[in-house]
């Protein structure tokens, strides 16, 4: 198992999808497809992760690494496929804030990592409320680049209280890690330093609501 | 201790790696002019004098080593015909990218007579007033967006990534149209009265793309660029990393570099010694909310581990103040680095 996260993590950081294609090809006679994603590609992509938290693996990197896995777990794994996880209701947006890399990053790996969630592109804060009311949404996955649309995030918190909305709002992108205490002044139950965090603090999410 | 030395003899010191008789520091103020004259920041963008207005009486309240005539990133997309979104509270955004697909780029010109683009000629105005009232007493630094970093602005993020690694051939056609661009409009801010060029560059670094990615893209294009540039350069990483290449920034010809608070000050300037100088690294959006003690802390931290020496300007990380960051905290940074920069740093020697 050791063997396969520590060449899986070299394939997709070195872009090669054609071996990232023969581990997958040699791991599925011995492990079920949603094992190999949960204990392989989170491994690995949670190393990669890291490692861009560090400063040894770059941004560029991580995206064209997380487009290559997703499409790959997509043929293993396919979109509605009945062994992708039992999950709560979850969607992903930026807020008044044009800056799309950070949301697709997490959407990819999120996606190669087993999970479903919509994808509600660039909302502002009145749309973001109504959209979660509309889907009934567990879960709400908030990228920003931007300063000013960070702090817009409070609003959207305070509206979905307000009307008694039980959604836990995960943020995340460049001003949370440049002020570590943003996502609690803003009221976010969760921030995530690099995109691959997102399973974990999802996971974790999800035993607080299942109690 | 009294100061003897202007502005810009200051930060040439400091520049050959000398101690002057203070540490230089660039407060680099853009919206807050707004605040000052009272007006919108799109109003205030709008009109050469409301800069130059707000450059001056900016520097007269915080006491800075330099003017700087940066308006917002996405101004160079105005002269390629992009649009720009306003924002109350924050700094104005790209619309959506112009280059619509890959093959947009084989029929892109760079634009030419930069003088009659009326957003470039905006930023062409307010540095020939600011040069008249300051003369060669303080820098003004104008700035550029690298050929490499444009990309972002004019293609979307994804896309580029995408061109950089799989269209070589369009990727290296997209560079030379945003060199010759970039290099002219540099040149015509030199030619206005700008004193150095601050070469904004962040996509070169290791927080976005790989250094074997940058030696074969962003290192050969400043290389490039840097070389055809008529006055002095610095490159700014707007708060990405650049501990791991900072040898190769050296090569590329410029002479300073702007540094992250994600990476450690005392290590960048052990790196850098003698080679480079560095602009940093307060961490303009925790700012935000410092005290005026906290502001203190962080002036003395960043003194302690980079002034020794000169080589060093203290500034914020990112090469652009955030709105939100109130006066009172801009007003305690510039007391502690007037209360503790002097040199010799002899509070230091004691320690
Ligand atoms: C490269 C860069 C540029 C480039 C390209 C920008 C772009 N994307 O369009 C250029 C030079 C053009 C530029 C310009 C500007 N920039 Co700039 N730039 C950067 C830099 C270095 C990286 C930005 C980036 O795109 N990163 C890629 C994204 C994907 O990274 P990320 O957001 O960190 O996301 C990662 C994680 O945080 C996480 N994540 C992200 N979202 C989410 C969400 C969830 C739910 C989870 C779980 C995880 C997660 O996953 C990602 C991968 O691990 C940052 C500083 C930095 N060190 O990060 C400043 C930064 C973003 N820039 C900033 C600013 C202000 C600007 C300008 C507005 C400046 C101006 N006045 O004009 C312009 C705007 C340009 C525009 N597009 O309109 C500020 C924004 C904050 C603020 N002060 O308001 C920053 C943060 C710098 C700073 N320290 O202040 N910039």
């Amino acid at each position: 198992m050791e063997k396969l996260i520590d060449d899986l993590t070299d394939a997709l950081l070195s872009l090669d999808r054609i071996a990232v294609q023969k581990i997958i090809a040699s791991a599925s006679p011995n492990i079920s497809p949603l094992s190999f994603v949960e204990n392989v590609v989170v491994v690995a992509l949670d190393r990669i992760g890291k490692r861009w938290q560090e400063g040894t693996v770059s941004l560029a990197q991580i995206y064209m690494g997380g487009r290559i896995c997703e499409q790959l777990v997509d043929e293993i794994l396919p979109p509605a496929a009945p062994e992708r996880k039992n999950q709560p209701k979850m969607a992903i947006c930026t807020l008044v804030d044009h800056h799309m890399l950070g949301k697709s990053i997490v959407y990819s790996l999120l996606r190669a990592s087993g999970f479903e969630l919509a994808d509600y592109g660039s909302l502002s804060v009145q749309e973001v409320v109504e959209r979660v009311k509309e889907d009934g949404l567990k879960v709400l996955l908030i990228s920003v680049l931007m300063l000013p649309s960070a702090l817009q995030i409070k609003t959207v918190k305070d509206l979905l209280n307000n009307s008694n909305c039980d959604v836990k709002i995960i943020v995340g992108g460049a001003p949370f890690r440049f002020d570590k205490n943003l996502w609690r002044e803003i009221g976010a139950d969760c921030m995530c330093e690099n995109a691959s965090e997102a399973v974990a603090v999802i996971s974790k999410v999800m035993e607080e609501i299942h109690g | 201790m009294a100061e003897t030395m202007t502005s810009m003899q200051r930060v040439l010191t400091a520049l050959s790696h000398q101690q002057a008789d203070r540490l230089p520091f660039f407060l680099l103020v853009t919206m807050h002019g707004a605040k000052e004259l009272g007006l919108s920041i799109k109003e205030y963008f709008s009109k050469a004098e409301n800069v130059v207005e707000g450059q001056l009486r900016l520097r007269k309240k915080y006491r800075h080593d330099c003017h700087y005539t940066f308006f917002y990133a996405p101004l160079e997309i105005e002269a390629w015909g992009g649009e720009v979104l306003y924002c109350d509270d924050g700094p104005p955004n790209t619309a959506a990218p112009f280059l619509k697909s890959f093959t947009d780029i084989k029929n892109i010109e760079p634009p030419s007579r930069l003088a009659d683009i009326p957003a470039l000629r905006k930023v062409l105005q307010a540095t020939t007033l600011l040069k008249e009232r300051v003369g060669d007493t303080v820098p003004i630094i104008g700035v550029v967006k690298s050929p490499f970093s444009l990309p972002v602005m004019q293609m979307g993020f994804e896309r580029y990534i995408e061109l950089m690694y799989e269209q070589p051939d369009l990727f290296a056609r997209l560079m030379r149209v945003n060199e010759e661009f970039c290099v002219d409009w540099a040149n015509a801010q030199l030619a206005a009265g700008a004193t150095a060029i601050c070469y904004f560059d962040p996509v070169s670094s290791p927080t976005i793309i790989s250094k074997e990615m940058y030696l074969k893209t962003g290192f050969a294009v400043a290389q490039r660029t840097l070389s055809r540039i008529k006055g002095p350069t610095a490159t700014h990483m707007a708060s990405g990393r650049c501990l791991p290449i900072v040898n190769e920034l050296s090569e590329t010809g410029t002479a300073v570099v702007g540094v992250s608070a994600l990476e450690d000050l005392a290590e960048l300037k052990r790196a850098c010694k003698s080679k480079l100088t560095l602009l940093g690294n307060l961490n303009g959006i925790e700012m935000r909310l410092w005290s005026a003690a906290k502001a203190e802390e962080e002036v003395k931290k960043a003194i302690a581990e980079a002034a020794s020496g000169g080589g060093f300007i203290l500034s914020d990380n990112h090469g652009e103040i955030p709105w939100q960051v109130p006066d009172d905290v801009l007003l305690a940074v510039s007391e502690a680095v007037h209360r503790w920069g002097q040199y010799p740093l002899a509070w230091l020697d004691r320690q």
